[in-house]
């Protein structure tokens, strides 16, 4: 896992969902490790396709994606499901959480199914419980939450109890679609800082994507997806 | 493993929904083992209800009918045995014993059975085991009786209690033979067959209390007080059927012969295992249609739950998509639907027994007064283990079907949740 110091590395990546209608033709992108960066682009213009790829959950047509030095096209789906476990966390646009589970329950989520996000954890001397407590607790979530059904918090709550999850055990990379979406700009504002700060101090690398410009002020590089997809622009 | 928690979670949060599928469930599995439990214990409880007898004669009837007023003491016989014909059986060369039965009274629901103290000595039920006195002792009195272990217990009754018995078997009777009380001399231990069940007094006793009867009903001005019998000639006419002792089992079939062919009257002599079978086979279609109705109707039962998962599953992409992108791997999925499957009829299966047990324990008791069947409350047997096991992996089976759907939904679906 040392070879590269990139976190993300795509070459010549092509993908279309239907034959003759592709979506992504990006030549290069690279993203170094430990950066924050802000993906841009229109609704439709392929962003979540794009971290489905990233998570190796779909594969190119043609091209490469390596992510923290690994082809994931080298791997098979179940070595690529196991990886995807161990070294990336998600956040999602809404509805983030399993609705019959705590908030403590919902955060240890990646835990149970990783054991060297487990391992991180101990190797700081902490039981994941501990570790989620402290996360929440940095999030700004008041301890009495921890309990509760995730259906009772509101949603800018239930996005930071997703961010805690995705950053449980810390692992290389946070990869996030529009989570802020459906958040006010002040509780968008908050939720990013936190975010990112909770990241950089764990040194993960972060790939948020959104058609919303007005955040690309928060993170370290921001990429135009539109102007370096020449899918877009034959289109 | 932690999938099945969340299987487990997963159902506590629908649990109103989900528990209307257990019900039914477990209501089934229910079904199914009470149906074998019946036949399992009704084949035991048949065999064990006469042993230790060779021949069981009576009228000419049916050799099931014969068995089931004489020794189950259900419905009642056609005809009587005469006296005459009785004293031949008895001193026939080969007969080591007999003991006359005569039925057709009852006391408050138990039927009563007329017959000599040889009764105590030669009817074997189980394995040959001999009747026990608990208390008290047997008839030697004319008016003595002595009760079986149900009757004491329902009717609370001890050594010493005043009866008084009914013309007639029903339960309900109008025509008491209130002229003419017995006193309680003995309490039988239980058995766990008819004999619990009966009042046991002597032959003479039921000749007394019909005395100046005609025809089942008492005659104005012809009653005899029970002052006025003691000096008379109480040798019955008529006895209902008669138990017979062989000197040797191998004379049963010679023995027969002579009853069946006697020719003073028409008689019927059957050999007890032979007729216990007969009156088992003639159940035997009965019993399997009940068996295979409620396999059906835990299969039905299987198919609503799968119904219900698979309407259920389009909602839950979402979750699993989830699970998915927090490192669930495609098999996880099916895992957690395949055991959904499994901790429902899991759920299902402990209160069905939980439910089959309460069934039964309400139920022995009237099951035993109106069959004369004992169907004793026992733990599960290997038969009622495989049965449900065999329930369990038919819903993990059917199980499979929306576990594998939801298996393609994750694979297809991956982590993006589009509904
Ligand atoms: N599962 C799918 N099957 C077929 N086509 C798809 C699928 N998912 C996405 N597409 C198509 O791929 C293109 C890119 O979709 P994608 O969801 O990546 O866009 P997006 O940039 O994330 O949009 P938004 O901002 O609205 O989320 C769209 O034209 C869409 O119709
Ligand atoms: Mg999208």
């Amino acid at each position: 896992m040392e070879r590269g110091k990139h976190a993300i590395e795509i070459e010549n990546l092509r993908f279309q969902w239907r034959q003759g209608v592709p979506v992504l033709d990006l030549p290069r992108l690279c993203i170094g490790r430990g950066e924050s960066v802000f993906i841009k682009g229109a609704s439709g213009s392929g962003k979540s396709t794009l971290l489905s790829l990233l998570g190796g959950v779909l594969l190119p047509q043609a091209g490469t994606v390596s992510v923290l030095g690994q082809r994931l096209d080298e791997l098979g789906s179940t070595r690529r499901d196991a990886f995807r476990a161990e070294h990336i966390g998600f956040i999602f646009q809404m509805f983030n959480l399993i609705p019959y589970l705590s908030v403590l329950e919902n955060v240890l989520l990646p835990c149970r199914f990783s054991s060297r996000r487990r391992q991180r954890i101990a190797q700081q001397g902490l039981q994941p419980e501990d570790e989620a407590v402290r996360l929440l607790e940095h999030l700004d979530l008041p301890a009495m939450l921890l309990h509760r059904s995730v259906t009772e918090l509101s949603v800018g709550q239930q996005q930071r109890v997703a961010a805690a999850r995705a950053l449980i055990g810390s692992p290389e990379l946070v990869i996030a679609d529009e989570p802020t979406s459906a958040l006010d700009a002040d509780r968008c504002g908050s939720f990013l800082r936190l975010l990112l700060k909770e990241s950089a101090s764990r040194d993960s690398t972060v790939v948020f994507v959104s058609h919303d410009a007005r955040l690309e002020g928060y993170f370290s590089r921001s990429v135009d997806l539109t102007g370096i997809n020449r899918a877009a622009l034959e289109g | 493993m932690y999938i099945l928690t969340l299987a487990l979670k997963s159902i506590l949060n629908r649990r109103s929904t989900v528990l209307l599928t257990i019900v039914s469930l477990a209501l089934s599995v229910m079904l199914l083992l009470g149906v074998e439990r019946l036949r399992a214990d009704m084949r035991e409880s048949f065999a064990n209800t006469l042993s230790g007898t060779d021949l069981v004669v009576g009228a000419r009837s049916g050799s099931v009918q014969l068995l089931l007023y004489s020794v189950f003491r259900i419905g009642n016989p056609t005809n009587n045995v005469s006296w005459e014909s009785y004293q031949d059986i008895r001193s026939h060369k080969l007969v080591a014993w007999t003991v006359p039965l005569s039925l057709g009274d009852s006391h408050r629901g138990f039927r009563v059975l007329g017959t000599t103290p040889d009764y105590f000595r030669h009817y074997r039920y189980g394995g040959g085991e001999a009747l026990q006195i608990g208390r008290g002792r047997v008839f030697d009195d004319l008016y003595d009786a002595v009760i079986g272990a149900d009757v004491a217990r329902e009717l609370g009754y001890e050594v010493g209690q005043q009866i008084v018995l009914a013309h007639g078997a029903g339960d309900v009777s109008f025509v008491q033979h209130d002229d003419k009380p017995f006193r309680v001399v003995g309490i039988l231990e239980r058995t766990g067959t008819p004999v619990d069940r009966t009042v046991h007094v002597s032959l003479s006793a039921i000749e007394a209390i019909h005395l100046g009867w005609d025809s089942g009903a008492p005659v104005p001005g012809r009653q005899a007080g029970a002052a006025r019998i003691a000096g008379q000639d109480l040798e019955p006419k008529s006895i209902t059927a008669v138990l017979v002792g062989l000197k040797s089992r191998i004379a049963a079939f010679r023995v027969q012969r002579f009853i069946n062919e006697y020719r003073e009257e028409p008689l019927l002599a059957v050999l007890p295992g032979v007729a216990l079978q007969e009156l088992w086979d003639t159940l035997g279609i009965a019993r399997q249609a009940l068996l295979a109705i409620s396999a059906l109707v835990v299969l039905v039962g299987i198919s609503g739950m799968t119904t219900t998962i698979l309407t259920g599953l389009n909602e839950r992409r979402r979750e699993m998509a989830v699970l998915r992108s927090v490192g669930a791997r495609p098999w996880h999925i099916f895992v957690l639907i395949v055991g959904e499957s499994g901790v429902v009829m899991l759920i299902a299966s402990v209160l069905g027994v939980g439910a089959l047990y309460a069934v039964q324990w309400i139920a022995h008791p009237l099951i035993q007064s109106a069959f004369g069947l004992s169907l004793p409350v026992h733990a599960l047997s290997a038969h009622e283990w495989k049965l449900l096991a065999a329930a369990l992996t038919a819903g993990l089976l059917v199980g499979l079907v929306p576990a594998y759907r939801a298996y393609r939904y994750s694979l297809a679906d991956g982590m993006t949740i589009r509904i």
